[in-house]
This record gives structure tokens, sequence and C-alpha cells, in this order.
């Protein structure tokens, strides 16, 4: 409740206002998306895994066209893990404000809120099931532990970071214009296979890695297999140029998700 | 204390811009009350909207130094896969309130029943005006924003929302909204009439009764909204 004689909240007041509204958003997505039937919230978890899982099982029957020596469920699963980690937080993003504009009727209830509370699920969902599948096929040997977890860890929070600035970025934009989702989708079938996800860096013709290496998310699936497979393969990636991206959609997605607010119920 | 300063709100048609309110002033005390007569159309909803934050204004302020609550018995900010019980936890989430003492007086207001604890997606429009209501009620708001015309229901139902309203939170400020003239005469102190993006103020009640009835709604209209059967909220 607003105190009667603060007109402007505190810092250290408005943050935890935020914390309040986006535990109590988290609590309602995911009840609302995975409800309270079977194994309910578990599916937050199941639903990347059983894509994934999809992915690594048909690489491995088609035998993908990789270079001898590397593991293909391990591939699979870096890979795959890595395109849900920025495809689906976008796509969840765009639209949320219109999927949820009764949300602002609860003056706490800011519009980054509901993007910020996506983001978290959808992170969480990646995470969770690369971790289980990595564990569980570690733990039946079918694939080799990670050699390096320090890299890894850094590889992957890069990419969660990725993702998470781009979904603001896209998420504040589609408030915007409706045009933002319709070209989302096209948008990501297009950068799956540019992505990293099906192919290392390596394997390019010189000439083609400087172009491909200006997509960041590409960086990102590098250093996750950097740190799965160690010295087992020759990754390309620049940190620095990654963070400079995921830096720049993270200002632009504060700025527009601050800018937003007044654009809901425009149009 | 509600302070609105030269607020206006342009909204963007395909036929180019419609500007519903322009340069509205309206100040409100703690413990006070005001009611805003206008026509369908007139902008009370937009205004209610503007005052609860959920849209914000073209330009202009609004300062606001006491806690405001949502429009009173809103159900859009329901989601409809959740229960009614669900969606009682999540309001009082967000406003930092134990849920659970609520949920006997929920229970008792809204006669749900069993379907309190049903899909939100399954009730019937009265089902949910009570439900909305009853969470309006379950955090202590220090203004109330009311649009008549959302609160519907049946007789009972109007007089229980009188006696939680006007009965037992008579100590709160609130501001009504109606296209009825008798409505806000019955409730308000203070009343303005919003017209064609004005709003107008008037000394006393009567006196914006008076002018909305002749001067806004010519005679015809008038005997109707007169021989209104519906009940007050």
């Amino acid at each position: 409740m607003e105190h009667p004689l603060v007109p402007r909240p505190s810092f250290r007041r408005s943050l935890t206002i935020q914390q309040r509204v986006v535990g109590a958003l988290l609590m309602r997505e995911v009840i609302t998306r995975f409800g309270r039937h079977n194994v309910g919230v578990l599916w937050l978890i199941g639903e990347p895994m059983l894509f994934t899982l999809g992915i690594a099982i048909l690489w491995s029957i088609m035998g993908h066209k990789n270079e001898p020596g590397m593991p293909i469920v391990a591939f699979a699963v870096t890979g795959y893990s890595s395109v849900l980690v920025w495809r689906n937080t976008v796509l969840r993003c765009t639209m949320a404000v219109q999927q949820n504009i009764g949300l602002l009727y609860h003056r706490n209830v800011q519009v980054i809120d509901v993007f910020l509370t996506r983001i978290i699920v959808e992170i969480a969902g990646a995470t969770g099931s690369f971790l289980t599948l990595s564990l569980v096929f570690s733990g039946l040997e079918v694939i080799d532990p990670p050699r390096d977890l320090l890299q890894l860890t850094f590889g992957w929070i890069m990419l969660s970071w990725l993702g998470g600035s781009l979904a603001l970025m896209m998420g504040a934009l589609s408030v915007y214009s409706h045009l933002v989702e319709r070209l989302w989708h096209p948008t990501s079938y297009v950068l799956f296979p540019l992505s990293g996800a099906a192919f290392m860096v390596d394997w390019l013709p010189t000439e083609l890695q400087k172009w491909i290496l200006l997509l960041p998310m590409v960086h990102g699936v590098e250093m996750v297999r950097e740190g799965f497979f160690g010295a087992a393969v020759r990754t390309h990636f620049d940190a620095g140029y990654m963070a400079l991206c995921c830096l720049g959609f993270t200002l632009a997605g504060l700025v527009l998700a601050k800018n937003a607010a007044s654009h809901v119920g425009a149009e | 204390m509600i302070r609105i300063s030269n607020l206006s709100k342009t909204y963007h048609t395909r036929l180019g811009p419609r500007t519903v309110l322009n340069r509205v002033n309206l100040e409100l005390h703690r413990g006070r009350n005001l009611g805003i007569l206008g026509r369908n159309g007139a902008g009370k909803s937009t205004l209610i909207r503007l005052l609860a934050g959920a849209e914000r204004p073209t330009s202009g302020r609004i300062e606001r130094t006491m806690s405001v609550s949502w429009p009173l018995a809103f159900g859009g900010a329901f989601q409809p896969n959740l229960t009614g019980l669900d969606n009682l936890k999540f309001v009082c989430r967000i406003h930092g309130v134990d849920y659970r003492p609520m949920v006997s007086f929920v229970e008792e207001f809204t006669e749900l029943g069993v379907y309190l604890r049903e899909p939100v997606l399954h009730y019937s429009h009265g089902m949910m005006t009570r439900l909305a209501f009853a969470l309006s009620m379950a955090i202590e708001f220090d203004c109330f924003l009311i649009d008549e015309a959302m609160v519907v229901g049946d007789r009972r139902f109007h007089e229980r929302c009188h006696i939680e309203l006007f009965q037992k939170r008579r100590d709160r400020a609130f501001v009504l909204v109606s296209h009825n003239a008798d409505v806000i005469k019955l409730y308000c102190e203070r009343a303005c009439v919003l017209h064609e993006g004005q709003l107008i103020d008037f000394d006393s009640v009567d006196a914006a009764y008076d002018f909305y009835n002749t001067v806004i709604m010519p005679l015809s209209s008038t005997q109707a909204a007169t021989s209104d059967s519906e009940d007050p909220a």
C-alpha cells in the first residue's frame, strides 16, 4: 500500500514492490500455463526437454553430417537448448502486454514486470531442461560430462542475457507495432539454421566465418560448446562483442519498455 | 489527495486524433468524494482508467498521495484459467496483503460456494462482478474508483455493495462516475459534469444535477433517466 506522505517512492521501496509484483506474476504465469494437472509445474522443464530430446533423436538417426568424432547427442543438446533460450523467450514476450492488458489496471504492475516474468519463466525452463538432459545423459554415459563447467556456465549466462535482452527489446517493440510479432516468426526460422545450433563455426569457410559471427547467438553457442567439449573442438567467439550486443539490446529494451506504457491501448 | 493538472488524453483513430479529455483539472482530498456526470462516450471511463494508472495521459500530471483502487468490480484483470481463489491470491500478493484472512469474506460476499475454486472462465457475468467487487474490498484503499456502469447486479448485490462501500468504508474517498444524475445526487457531496472534453465544476451537486438534466440531457432522455428502474450501487 502507498504511504500517504511519500509522493515519490524511494528506489528501495520501488524495488520491494517490483519484487513482490514479479513474484506474484511468476506464480500466476506458471499456474496459468502449466496448471495443476498431472505433473503441473514440471512441464516448465518437460516441454523444452521434449523438444530437445526430439531433435537429439532425429539428428542421431539421420546421422547429422558433422565432423567425425563429434558426439551427436551432446551436439544436439547444446545446440537446441541454446536456440530455446533466445527464440522462445522472444516469442513469449512479443504480444505479452496485449495478452495481459487488464493487469495494468493494478497500478503496481508495470509493462516491464510482464516482460521480466516471461523472461524468467522461459530461461528457467530452458536452463532446467539443459541441466536435466546433461545430467541424465552423462549419468547414463550417453555423453561425456562437460569438460569445463566454468566456461559452460559463462556461455550459458551470456546466452540467457542475450535471450532476455532481445526479448525485452522485441516485446517492448511489439507494443508499438503488431508487425514485430509477425516478423519474428519468419526471422526466427531463418535464424535457427544460422545460429550455430547445427554447425560449428570452424566447419565453415574462413570468409563465411566473419559474417556468421556477426550474429551474437553464434558466439554463445560456441562458448557453451567450448565448455562442453573442451579442447576436442575448435571454437570461434568473442565474448566482448556478444556482451556489447546484449548491452545494446538491454538499453534499447529498457528505454522502449519505459515509453511503451504510454502506447498501451493506443493501437 | 489526488491532484490532476492540465490532463489531456488523445486517442489516434483512423480518422485522425480524437481528444477525449482536454486540459482537465481536479483535486480530491482524503475522505472526500466526487461525482462525475457525463453522457455515454463523454470520457468517464477514460478518466477512471487514467486515475487508476492503467493508461498514461497524453499530457498533464496526476499526483497521488493516497492509495487509489482499480475501477471497482473491474474483472478485466482476471486470468480466466485461474480459479476465483487464485485470482484473490494474486491480487493480494501484488498489494503485499495476506490473502488468508480475506477468504472467508470473499466466500461470504460472493456466495460463489464451490465455484470459488473453479476457473473463472466458467463464471457468469454476475458471478464475475461479485467476485471482482469482493476483491476490490479485500484491499483497503484510501480512495475507490467507481464506474457505476460496471457494478451491475440484482437488488441484493446492490444492497450488499452499498453496505460494504458507503457504510463500512464511509471514511474513504471515492470518485463515482455515472450517466445517471440521480445516482450522483444520492451518493456524492460534490459533482462535476464531463462534457466535450471539459470537466465543469459546480458549487453544489444540485447545480450540477440541474445543468446536466437541462443542458446536456434534453427532456426526453431525462425522463428516461429518472424512470430508470435500475437500483443504484
